[in-house]
């Protein structure tokens, strides 16, 4: 079994991002960048499917600038053994990233596509919906639990009043929730060997794919300010004030 | 040209979150239309027609939209869109799952989670965990929408609407629902609830979330949690509020033993009213709540319990 493994460079978790000050968007200056946890943890999972011997090779993805071969590299380092960068240096919009990607799984042919449930940027939660509907797949998104059984996937779902599972039909998108696994780190020796490994550079251009934003971001402002109210001595006082003053119980 | 709601429901009920999109839906020009997907979903239907500002309520009532497997609603929705100038769904788990299936059918970009509408293209919405607000203007033909219920209030239930019965089947036949672990609970939901109370890692264990039940039953509260307490294994996931659980905004939310992570704060932060019970006075809750106490959760808890 083949799987591809799409992920996406982004401003690291610990960052706290500011718009601008001109509004103009976000300020990105000399901020740190990692691989989008929830790609960190699809790789994860492709990589324990191979060490359990269902998959047989993993193959990352992203689409972005020269400068996401880093976050391939990571990917490679944890256990990927090859990588596409589908080369851009437009800001691609998921639709437009999941038409890129369609290109590269008509190309490569994978039995299963993992990919993060959302990337903290955007926090858009589409691209692996997106692709499921141009490659005609099924979809099981927000995935906790992922099992590949003959000819289908039986994977758990994270949906609002709690668990739900379904079956899939391969070859199917599957995208992560936080509780499918815990990503490891690499090792350093693994680091190395991921530099040896083969990334394959492809122009976006050359899937012939319309990738124009459809978007147009106006502003980028900051969210309102929540002022720090007071600090109460007692529970009295708590319940005093809750009664009273903010009257929110009775 | 209309607008397309797509009602959240359970085939028995309609669900709050249908309501907080059809107000957004107002703020838009056209008639609203609401589609009720499901199996055996009269009970749903019926709700659905009373809410107030809605013109027209379709229904497609077949057993292959009983448990909302996206491939089969997104054709639906597809098959439908014609008419429709904006479709919209609340940013609940199906409709994240469905609507950019439907996007991308319809060759269309999507815009998530948005919580204002400027004009006809132009919405707001949180990035970066909520800690930008962005402003786009979508120049698509067709707008697919989804909407962060908490930032509109719920349209009332007292209309009655047209209802017109679909033929439609839309069966890819590719996916399948096995099973589903809904937790049964006499609470009210927590993205609906007027009062939360949350316990966060300072509960120390799940037994411990007992004592916030006690204080929940008084207050007709739902119970949440913080991603710590969560990946703790203190509570099952669907408890979680925070960027990766539930953006909730109740009146009164009240965080117990949570220190306040950026993540957790996105999740609740536009709640009415905040009160954070820490015994760490340093700890980054007090930042955004209006009512804080520096104490030991067991013993606050307990005498908040006594004396309400």
């Amino acid at each position: 079994m083949k799987i591809l493994v799409p992920i996406k460079r982004v401003v690291d978790y610990n960052v706290k991002v500011r718009p601008k000050a001109d509004e103009s968007g976000v300020d990105l200056n000399n901020v740190k960048m990692a691989i989008n946890p929830f790609c960190e943890i699809a790789v994860e999972e492709a990589v324990r499917l191979k060490e359990g011997g269902t998959a047989t090779e993993i193959i990352a993805v992203t689409v972005g600038s020269s400068a996401s071969q880093e976050q391939l590299r990571t990917a490679l380092a944890l256990g990927a053994d090859r990588a596409i960068l589908v080369e851009t240096d437009i800001e691609v919009e998921p639709l437009a990233i999941a038409k890129l990607l369609k290109g590269v799984v008509e190309k490569e042919s994978p039995d299963l596509v993992i990919l993060g449930k959302q990337a903290i940027d955007g926090d858009n939660n589409q691209t692996s919906q997106m692709l499921a509907a141009l490659t005609g797949y099924a979809q099981a998104t927000f995935a906790s639990e992922l099992k590949i059984e003959g000819e289908k996937a039986l994977v758990t779902r994270e949906v609002d009043g709690g668990l739900q599972t379904i079956s899939v039909n391969l070859p199917c998108i599957v995208s992560t929730d936080l509780r499918l696994n815990e990503p490891r780190y690499a090792s350093l020796p693994n680091i190395m060997k991921a530099k040896q490994k083969p990334l394959d550079v492809i122009e976006a251009v050359s899937l012939g794919v319309d990738i124009e934003p459809r978007n147009k971001t106006l502003k980028v402002s900051p969210p309102p300010v929540r002022e720090a109210g007071i600090i109460v001595e007692t529970v009295d006082d708590l319940v005093d004030k809750l009664k009273n003053e903010a009257k929110v119980i009775t | 040209m209309s607008i397309l709601v797509i009602a959240e429901h359970d085939n028995e009920e309609i669900k709050a979150s249908t309501n907080n999109v059809v107000t957004a839906a107002t703020n838009l020009e056209g008639d609203i239309h609401v589609l009720v997907a499901g199996s055996n979903c009269s009970g749903a239907k019926d709700q659905a027609a009373k809410i107030s500002g809605v013109a027209k309520v379709l229904v497609a009532d077949s057993p292959e939209y009983e448990h909302c497997l996206a491939e089969n609603i997104a054709d639906l929705i597809v098959a439908i869109s014609a008419d429709y100038s904006h479709i919209l769904s609340p940013a609940t788990t199906n409709g994240k799952n469905y609507m950019p299936r439907v996007s991308a059918l319809l060759d269309v970009a999507q815009i998530s989670d948005i919580t204002a509408i400027e004009s006809s293209d132009t919405f707001e919405r949180p990035i970066y965990a909520g800690n930008c607000i962005a402003t786009v203007q979508n120049s698509d033909t067709k707008k697919v929408i989804t909407v962060r219920t908490t930032a509109f209030d719920a349209a009332q239930n007292d209309g009655s609407a047209e209802v017109v019965d679909l033929q439609e089947s839309h069966n890819l036949g590719i996916s399948e629902f096995i099973k589903e672990e809904i937790a049964e609970s006499d609470r009210p939901e927590l993205t609906s609830a007027d009062v939360i109370i949350s316990g966060g890692r300072g509960m120390q264990n799940g037994d411990n979330f007992k004592i916030l039940e006690s204080v929940a039953d008084k207050l007709g509260a739902a119970i949440g949690a913080s991603r710590a307490a969560v990946d703790s294994g203190f509570v099952p996931n669907d408890y979680q509020v925070g960027q990766t659980g539930k953006i909730v905004a109740p009146n009164l939310y009240i965080a117990v033993g949570i220190s306040g992570a950026i993540q957790h704060l996105a999740g609740m932060k536009d709640s009415k009213v905040i009160v954070a019970i820490n015994k760490d006075e340093d700890a980054p809750i007090f930042q955004v709540a209006d009512y804080g106490l520096v104490a030991d959760l067991f013993t606050a808890v307990p005498e908040l319990d006594a004396k309400l």
